[in-house]
């Protein structure tokens, strides 16, 4: 029999960007908040402290940041008629755990889509006819407007502390910034961080070949800082260590850098760490959730944990299982098409050149996690879909986040894998590398999707969640095609030696190295119920008190880093909670 | 810190140094290499690791990161000591892992890690019959094999050709990671000795502040590493 604690107004489920941002919002309504956080409680002293979390053994190859899989984990099949395997040990992907959850340990890079990317379905057949979009493709439209959540993108980069260059303010364009982004109320908070060598010979070629280079934007340091919450940054010193790191420096932004010390100063605010929650728990009725029933995970004591609302604010995955075990919203069937919960889920595509100077020092051991420069000239925006055949795009951008020699060695295909001509290899080459990445969208798909596991269980016994995914022929051929555009690009740039890492088509997921931890979709926000599990204000349609954040409400993935638009969107819900919702507790749509 | 088997407690080094630098005065240089002198790796005890497999191990990473050529090689950079140390520990218990079954040893190998072995547990499986092999095949235990057949037999165990049962297939390729995490990781896990790998690359290891250095673009950056635990180099 669990115990009973006390009612509290809210209960966040993880406490990480999305449960921070709700948190302070709603704390700041005066109500009684509680956000339950599965993980340990961390902050950055002292666990991010100099020299100790710059070990790139224990946080870079062993994960000491991550959530182990023998916790949380999937299982993942790539097509319907596989079967799921668990995901044993991490690759692919790294789930982050703790307080600030994967917040702590990204890389930095913030952006705001493109204009299209908003409307996407819309966009595509009104410009390129209802037959652009391939069988098995089920891209739709956000159900707001880039309009609409524009003061939220300002505030979320004004709270986390965005540096950049803006290209277009007001419709204006901006010298020196992207001019294809979308329009913004006002430049970044700080200005752009300098970039090292790899990252300027990449803008000079860009712009040489007709290419509109801007710095990358990103949650680092570039000045000192004060945001909203009187919470401060201080400048970046480069160290090289962001991504799987926290950041010693307070430079970095994070929820501990920009809110969740302020918010622990609010009497009416509480979180609970090593508190796992199992499910939502619902009314008789099943129109509304009464709480949440979680473990203590340091006692092993099942606690029911009463509220008037109930807002997820997990990482992406983790939202959607839970949504998935507490049966809110109808399981997603992708033999029927018929249900929600788990449809449309999508990850990123990615690819790349990796060039070689034999008389250039690149230092690869200064940079941030949001380093270099970026070009936005094959952007979505920029694609003639029914030329190409594909419906995506994406950024690009040179600027190297590391030099740890453990995982990041890039070395010349000629140069074998152990051996003494190994040695020689890296002796010549640790330091003499640049990359070029191409980070593109990845659309939605009838079969790519997320359910229940029918065998595997994790340690409290449910069913681990099951991805079904596999890489589509659409965002294959988008992907080739920024191959075929960045050869001149990296020709024009004369390297020693330079090799390419784009996949190609028929290739299948592998979920062995490292690719990215943007898993979106299985909860999307929508304007019919049929197809979404959220509505505009990402209320669950099914229970008007249960609220999801996080990148499991984008309909399909952008071609962007994803926390920008979590962050934008998390305040966009807050606005509308506080102003519509809790003068009047009721489906808002 | 927990002092390493085969290495100077710390507090020992550190009565040397003071007393060294006592006698040696002025002319001691500004940046001492703090890496004492260990106990040669034939004398270290290993932790988890029985002497055949201690055997194997010391004979295969000599000829992954051999000690001829420029920089030093995973001998000198005690390597192995590093190795059976992470075996020995969580990571050779695969203590993070989702290790609950069913299981599906030859699934595909892109699916990941399938095996119900622990690293630790694969290294106990594989070396005896990796040493069967190479008896069958070049006529002696691998250790016991001259270097230019060694590495022919890791060429053939890289490719698969002695058909290791799939339980048992992530060998080579964890054998080869651990060399290379052991070669690069700090020193303070037992390997990159004297953070030799890392003066050799060029890597500074923990120095983490390059603030004025961001713009300096094609410059060689000057100093050598230090490591977490206050070693300079």
């Amino acid at each position: 029999m669990a115990r009973t604690e006390k009612k509290k107004n809210v209960v966040l489920v993880g406490f990480g960007w999305t449960g921070a941002i709700l948190g302070m919002e709603l704390a700041n309504e005066g109500l009684e908040i509680l956000a339950l956080e599965r993980g340990h409680d961390q902050a950055t002293v002292p666990d991010f402290q100099y020299p100790n979390m710059i070990d790139e053994l224990k946080y870079g190859i062993r994960y000491g940041m991550m959530e182990k899989p023998r916790n949380t984990t999937v299982s993942i099949r790539r097509s319907l008629d596989e079967t799921a395997l668990p995901y044993r040990s991490l690759g692919t992907f790294l789930l982050g755990t703790g307080v600030g959850g994967a917040g702590t340990h990204w890389n930095g890079l913030n952006w705001r889509p493109m204009l299209s990317e908003y409307r996407l379905k819309s966009y595509a057949t009104e410009k390129f006819g209802a037959g652009i979009i391939p069988e098995g493709m089920q891209i739709q439209d956000y159900p707001m407007s880039y309009e609409e959540l524009e003061p939220h993108f300002t505030r979320f980069e004004k709270v986390a502390g965005i540096s950049g260059q803006a290209g277009n303010v007001g419709g204006k364009i901006v010298e020196g910034g992207n001019p294809f982004e979308a329009p913004r109320s006002e430049n970044y908070p700080m200005p752009p961080m300098p970039s090292t060598w790899d990252g300027v010979k990449f803008r000079d070629a860009a712009k040489a070949n007709g290419c509109h280079p801007f710095p990358s934007p990103g949650g680092i340091a570039s000045k000192d800082y004060v945001n909203e919450y009187n919470m401060q940054m201080g400048p970046c010193n480069h160290c090289g260590f962001c991504e799987r790191y926290g950041c010693y420096n307070y430079s970095k932004s994070s929820p501990q850098t920009a809110i969740i010390d302020a918010l622990k100063r609010k009497k009416n605010f509480e979180y609970r760490v090593q508190a796992e929650v199992m499910r939502v728990e619902m009314a008789p009725d099943g129109k509304t959730a009464t709480g949440v029933t979680y473990i203590d995970l340091t006692t092993g004591e099942e606690v029911f944990q009463p509220a008037d609302m109930v807002i997820l604010t997990a990482f992406a995955l983790n939202n959607v299982h839970l949504m998935l075990l507490s049966g809110i919203g109808k399981p997603y069937d992708p033999n029927t098409g018929e249900g929600v919960v788990g449809r449309n889920y999508a990850y990123q595509m990615l690819g790349g050149y990796t060039m070689f100077f034999k008389d250039e020092n690149f230092n690869p051991f200064i940079g941030t996690g949001a380093n270099g420069y970026c070009i936005d000239d094959y952007g979505i925006d920029n694609i003639d879909f029914g030329k190409e055949g594909f419906i995506g795009g994406a950024y690009w951008r040179a600027g190297q986040t590391n030099g740890q020699p453990g995982h990041s060695m890039p070395l010349p295909g000629d140069v074998p894998s152990w051996g003494a001509g190994w040695k020689k290899g890296i002796g010549e080459w640790y330091g003499h590398a640049m990359s070029i990445g191409a980070h593109g969208s990845l659309m939605s798909y009838r079969d790519n999707y997320l359910d229940l596991d029918p065998t595997y269980k994790d340690r409290h016994g449910r069913p681990l969640m099951r991805m079904t995914f596999n890489w589509k022929q659409n965002d294959l051929k988008m992907i080739n095609f920024m191959q075929t555009k960045m050869k001149p690009i990296v020709d024009s740039m004369k390297p020693t030696s330079a090799q390419a890492g784009f996949k190609k088509e028929g290739a299948m997921f592998d979920v062995r190295p490292y690719q990215t931890t943007h898993n979106t979709g299985g909860t999307v926000t929508g304007e019919d119920p049929k197809t979404s599990v959220l509505n505009r204000y990402l209320q669950s349609w099914d229970a008007h008190n249960v609220f999801v954040m996080g990148a499991n409400t984008f309909p399909q993935n952008t071609q962007y880093n994803p926390t920008g638009m979590v962050g934008a969107l998390a305040y966009w819900a807050a606005h509308h909670i506080r102003k519509d919702y809790l003068p009047n507790p009721r489906p808002l749509v | 810190m927990r002092d390493l088997p085969g290495l100077p407690s710390r507090r020992t080094f550190l009565k040397a140094s003071a007393a060294s630098a006592a006698v040696v005065g002025i002319v001691a240089p500004a940046t001492a290499d703090a890496a004492p002198a260990p106990a040669p790796l034939a004398d270290y005890k290993p932790d988890c690791l029985k002497p055949t497999e201690w055997a194997f191990l010391m004979a295969a990473v000599a000829r992954l990161i051999p000690s001829e050529g420029d920089g030093p090689g995973a001998i000198e950079t005690r390597v192995p000591v590093f190795i059976d140390k992470q075996l020995a520990g969580d990571y050779g218990k695969a203590a993070d892992w989702y290790m609950a079954g069913p299981w599906d040893a030859s699934a595909d190998p892109l699916r990941g890690w399938q095996t119900p072995l622990a690293p630790l547990e694969i290294y106990q499986q594989a070396i005896p019959l990796f040493d069967d092999w190479c008896k069958a095949t070049h006529g002696k235990i691998f250790a016991e094999l001259d270097p230019a057949t060694q590495d022919k037999a890791l060429t053939s165990l890289q490719k698969n050709e002695m058909k290791i049962k799939p339980e048992l297939r992530e060998f080579f390729t964890i054998l080869l990671g651990n060399t290379k995490e052991g070669y690069f990781a700090d020193p303070m896990y037992g390997g990159n000795h004297g953070m030799a790998a890392w003066k050799y690359i060029g890597f500074p290891g923990a120095r983490g502040s390059y603030k004025e250095w961001v713009g300096k673009h094609n410059v060689k950056y000057p100093l050598g590493p230090v490591s977490i635990s206050g070693e300079r180099g």
